[in-house]
C-alpha cells in the first residue's frame, strides 16, 4: 500500500505487466493453463473425429429408435424385443436404480449394525466383525460378486429337483418359498379390485405413525413423560390397515410359487443374478460404511457418554440421543461417496448377466448396433447424472443434521 | 468480452493446427514390419480355437491365421493369436489391435456394411441349434416353451433366439452369460434348461462335458450362420491375401493336393490349374505381394481346407462333426472357391 500516498502518474496499461505485476499475474497464468487445458481438449476432440471419419464411422444417436430385437429378463416396464433401444436401455437403468436402491439399503443395515459391533466389549463379537470387515473390503468386489453367484447357482437346487414322489429339494416355510439355482421364488401380493382402498389406508397409517412421533417428542419435551412409542407406533402401523382389509372383503391375496413345465411360476421370482449382486455389493460396501460408523462413533468424545449416564439416561438412550446425532455429522459425508460407489460398481452386473444399463445400453445393443462410442458417451451421461442425483439427494439430508451454528 | 473473443480465437487457431493423425497405408507392410500375424481367436472352443496342452492355440479358425501367415512369411508358426470375446471384437478389429478374425463369427449384412468390415469368405456353414439335458424329455425347440435358455450376450444369436420364440408364440426366461465357459458351467449346474448357439459350438461344447451322453442337441436349426474369417475395411489387397489363403486350402482340396504330395506336385503337373496354385506356372503370388510359393507353403505347413477339418472338428475327433453343407461343392456341399486363374 505505498502507492495510497505516492501515486505514480499513471503510464497506462504495459504489456510487462501481465508478468511483473502481480495484480495481473495470476490471472496471466490461469488464462495460459485455460488455453493449454483448451488446446489438449480441442486435440483430442478432433483427433476422435478424424481418425473416426477415417474408419468410415460417423457419430449419429439415430439407433436408439431402431427396433431392439433382444429380449430381456428382469423387466419393470414391459418391454418386447420389438420396442426400441432407447427403452431397453430404460429397462437396464431402471435395473440399476433398482440395485442401487436395494443395494444402499442393505448396505447401510449391514454397515451400522457391523461398525457398532466391533465397538463392542465382547470379545468375539468385536473379532467376528472386524474378520467380516477386513476380509470384504480388501478382496475386489468383482470376485465376491462371482463368488456368491457361483454358490447360488452351484449350491442350490435346480427346479427339476422340486418334481417327482420323492423330490430331493423342497420348498421353505409350508411351500411358500422355492429357492432353487435359478433364482427364489417368494409369494407375490395380487391386487383385487379395492386393494387401492387397503393401500390407502396403509399410507395414511404412515402419515399417523410420523404425526404421532412428533406429537410425542412435543409431550415429551413438555412433560418429561416418556410413552411407550414403539408399541403405539406398531399398533398404528398395523390395525388400521388389517380392519380395512377385512371391511373391503379381502381385496389382497397372494401368489404362490408353483413348478409348471420348466420352471416355478407364479409368485416373484429375483433372479440369483440380483441376488448376488445384491448381496455382493452391499456385503462389500457395508464393510466400508462399518469403518465410517465406527470412526463416527469413535469421533465422539467419551465425556459425552459419560455426562448422559451422569444425568441418568439409559444405554440405548444415550446412543440414540446423545452419541448417534453427533456422530451422523461425521458419517454422513463419506457415506454419500458409498453410496456412488456402490451405484457405480453395479456396472459390474454384467459377470453374472443382470441385465442393467451396462448389459443393455453397454452390451447387446453396442454389440449389436456396433456404435461403441455413442453407447459409451450416453452411458457415462447417464451414470454421472445418477451420481450427482444421489449426492445431491444426500447433502440435503447432510444439511439437516449437520451443526446448526447459530 | 475481450478476453473472451482472444480465447476463442486462440481454440480456433489450436483446432487448425491440430495434425491428422496418419493412418498406415497397408496392414502388409505393416504386417511384414512386425514379423508376426496379429490374429483375433476365440478365447477356447473346442476344436475351432482353443489351447492345447502346451498353451498353443489349436483349431479349425486357428488354421486360417496359420495359413495366412504361411502365405505372408513361409512360416505358419508366425502369428500371435488375441483371444476375443464376441463383445469386444469389432472393436479390436477396427482399431487395429488385431489384423484379422478368425472367430467363428457370423456374417451378416450390418455387420459387413454398417460396422465396416469385410468378410472375405466362409470356412463353416452354421447354423444355430438347442441342446438339453436328456433327461428334460424334449425331442423338438417347439416344446421348448417356459424354457431358461443360456445364452451368450452381444450375438446373433440372442437376436435369432428372440425372433424364433417369438414367431412361436412361446415364452422362454433369457439368462445372458458373457462367454462360452460361462455358459456351459450355468447350463451344466442346471441354471438354464437350454443352452444355444452355433450347432457346431454345440457339438464342441458337448465333446468336451463329462458325461455327453446325458445331453441332447435338438434337431431344429434355426438360422444361417456362415462363419469365416473378416478383415477391416479400407485395404482391399489386405482382404485378397486373407481370402485367397482360404481360398488355397478350398482349392487345394478340391484338386486332391494335400501336405503330403504337394511339394511333389510343385514340381508340374499336368494340371495348369494346379500349377498355378503352387506357383508353377504364372505370377498368382506375386499379384498378391507375396512369394510365388504362398499357396504351397499353406497347403505344406496348414494341409489343405479337407485336412483341417477332419484334424480338428472331422468325425474321428472328440467334436465328431460330419462335413455336411461344409462338404466340397462336388460332394454336394456349399465350400467352393473361384477358380486359380
Amino acid at each position: 500500500m505505498t502507492t495510497a500516498t505516492n501515486t505514480p502518474e499513471d503510464q497506462g496499461f504495459r504489456l510487462s505487466q501481465l508478468i511483473y505485476d502481480t495484480r495481473y499475474r495470476s490471472i496471466t497464468i490461469q488464462v495460459i493453463a485455460m488455453l493449454a487445458f483448451m488446446l489438449i481438449a480441442a486435440f483430442l476432440i478432433r483427433n476422435t473425429i478424424i481418425n473416426l471419419s477415417a474408419l468410415g464411422k460417423d457419430i449419429d444417436f439415430g439407433f436408439l429408435f431402431n427396433r431392439a430385437a433382444y429380449d430381456i429378463n428382469q423387466q419393470i416396464i414391459p418391454y418386447t424385443s420389438d420396442d426400441p433401444h432407447w427403452r431397453a436401455a430404460l429397462v437396464g437403468l431402471l435395473n440399476t436404480l433398482l440395485i442401487a436402491i436395494l443395494g444402499c439399503t442393505l448396505a447401510t443395515v449391514i454397515g451400522v449394525v457391523a461398525g457398532v459391533l466391533r465397538l463392542s466389549k465382547n470379545w468375539l463379537t468385536a473379532k467376528i466383525m472386524t474378520v467380516y470387515v477386513e476380509s470384504f473390503r480388501n478382496i475386489p468386489v468383482l470376485l465376491w460378486i462371482l463368488a456368491f453367484m457361483a454358490v447360488l447357482s452351484e449350491g442350490l437346487p435346480a427346479p427339476r429337483a422340486f418334481r417327482g414322489e420323492d423330490p430331493a429339494a423342497s420348498m421353505w416355510f409350508w411351500d411358500s418359498v422355492a429357492v432353487t439355482n435359478r433364482g427364489t421364488y417368494v409369494p407375490a401380493p395380487v391386487w383385487g379390485s379395492g386393494s387401492s382402498v387397503v393401500v390407502i389406508a396403509f399410507l395414511l397409517s404412515l402419515l399417523g405413525i410420523w404425526a404421532f412421533g412428533k406429537w410425542s417428542n412435543r409431550h415429551f419435551e413438555e412433560t418429561g413423560q416418556h410413552l411407550p412409542n414403539f408399541w403405539i407406533k406398531l399398533g398404528i402401523l398395523i390395525v388400521p390397515s388389517v380392519l380395512v382389509y377385512f371391511v373391503m372383503g379381502r381385496p389382497v391375496s397372494l401368489s404362490y410359487p408353483e413348478l409348471k413345465g420348466f420352471n416355478f411360476d407364479g409368485g416373484l421370482h429375483m433372479r440369483n443374478s440380483m441376488l448376488a449382486l445384491w448381496l455382493a455389493l452391499s456385503f462389500y460396501t457395508g464393510s466400508f460404511i462399518a469403518e465410517i460408523v465406527r470412526s463416527g462413533i469413535l469421533a465422539i468424545s467419551k465425556g459425552q457418554t459419560e455426562a448422559a449416564f451422569a444425568l441418568g439416561l439409559r444405554p440405548s438412550w444415550t446412543m440414540n440421543l446423545v452419541i448417534l446425532p453427533q456422530a451422523l455429522r461425521v458419517i454422513i459425508p463419506p457415506l454419500i461417496s458409498q453410496y456412488l460407489n456402490l451405484t457405480k460398481n453395479s456396472s459390474l452386473a454384467l459377470a453374472v448377466g443382470y441385465m442393467d444399463l451396462r448389459s443393455t445400453l453397454g452390451g447387446t445393443t453396442l454389440n449389436t448396433t456396433g456404435r461403441e462410442l455413442e453407447c459409451m458417451l450416453l452411458m457415462m451421461l447417464i451414470y454421472l447424472i445418477v451420481s450427482l442425483i444421489i449426492s445431491s439427494g444426500m447433502n440435503i439430508y447432510n444439511k439437516s443434521v449437520k451443526l446448526k451454528e447459530r | 468480452m475481450k478476453k473472451s473473443v482472444f480465447l476463442g480465437a486462440l481454440t480456433l487457431a489450436g483446432l487448425a493446427a491440430g495434425t491428422a493423425m496418419a493412418q498406415d497405408s497397408s496392414t502388409l507392410a505393416a504386417v511384414k514390419e512386425r514379423g508376426v500375424l496379429k490374429c483375433g481367436v476365440n478365447p477356447g472352443t473346442p476344436g475351432f480355437a482353443a489351447p492345447d496342452a502346451s498353451g498353443k492355440f489349436v483349431g479349425f479358425d486357428v488354421d486360417v491365421c496359420r495359413a495366412v501367415a504361411a502365405a505372408i512369411f513361409g512360416d505358419s508358426e508366425a502369428v500371435e493369436y488375441t483371444p476375443l470375446t464376441s463383445a469386444v471384437r469389432f472393436t479390436a478389429l477396427a482399431s487395429g489391435e488385431v489384423d484379422m478374425l478368425a472367430r467363428n463369427t457370423t456374417w451378416t449384412f450390418s455387420r459387413d456394411v454398417d460396422l465396416k468390415n469385410t468378410f472375405v469368405g466362409v470356412n463353416y456353414y452354421d447354423g444355430q441349434g438347442f441342446m438339453v439335458p436328456k433327461d428334460l424329455g424334449v425331442s423338438s425347440a417347439k416344446e421348448l416353451g417356459g424354457a431358461t435358455v443360456c445364452i451368450e450376450t452381444g450375438t446373433t444369436t440372442e437376436l435369432n433366439l428372440a425372433d424364433y420364440f417369438r414367431v412361436n408364440n412361446m415364452e422362454y426366461e433369457p439368462v445372458p452369460v458373457e462367454s462360452f465357459t460361462e455358459a456351459q458351467t450355468q447350463f451344466l449346474a442346471g441354471a438354464c434348461d437350454v443352452y444355444t448357439t452355433d450347432a457346431s459350438a454345440l457339438a464342441a461344447s458337448r465333446a468336451s462335458f463329462e458325461n455327453p451322453e446325458g445331453y441332447v442337441v435338438l434337431p431344429e436349426i434355426i438360422s444361417k450362420e456362415p462363419l469365416g474369417p473378416l478383415v477391416r475395411h479400407g485395404d482391399d489387397n489386405w482382404g485378397d491375401i486373407v481370402r485367397w489363403s482360404l481360398n488355397a486350402m478350398i482349392a487345394a482340396e478340391e484338386y486332391g493336393v494335400t501336405s503330403a504330395n504337394a511339394t511333389e506336385l510343385a514340381k508340374g503337373t499336368e494340371n495348369p490349374e494346379i500349377n498355378r496354385l503352387l506357383g508353377v506356372e504364372g505370377e498368382l503370388g506375386a499379384m498378391l505381394g507375396l512369394d510365388n510359393a504362398w499357396a504351397l507353403n499353406i497347403i505344406t505347413q496348414v494341409g489343405n481346407y479337407g485336412e483341417s477339418f477332419e484334424k480338428n472338428i472331422g468325425e474321428n475327433t472328440p467334436v465328431g462333426l460330419a462335413r455336411g453343407l461344409n462338404a466340397q461343392w462336388t460332394e454336394g456341399g456349399l465350400i467352393y472357391s473361384p477358380p486359380f486363374r
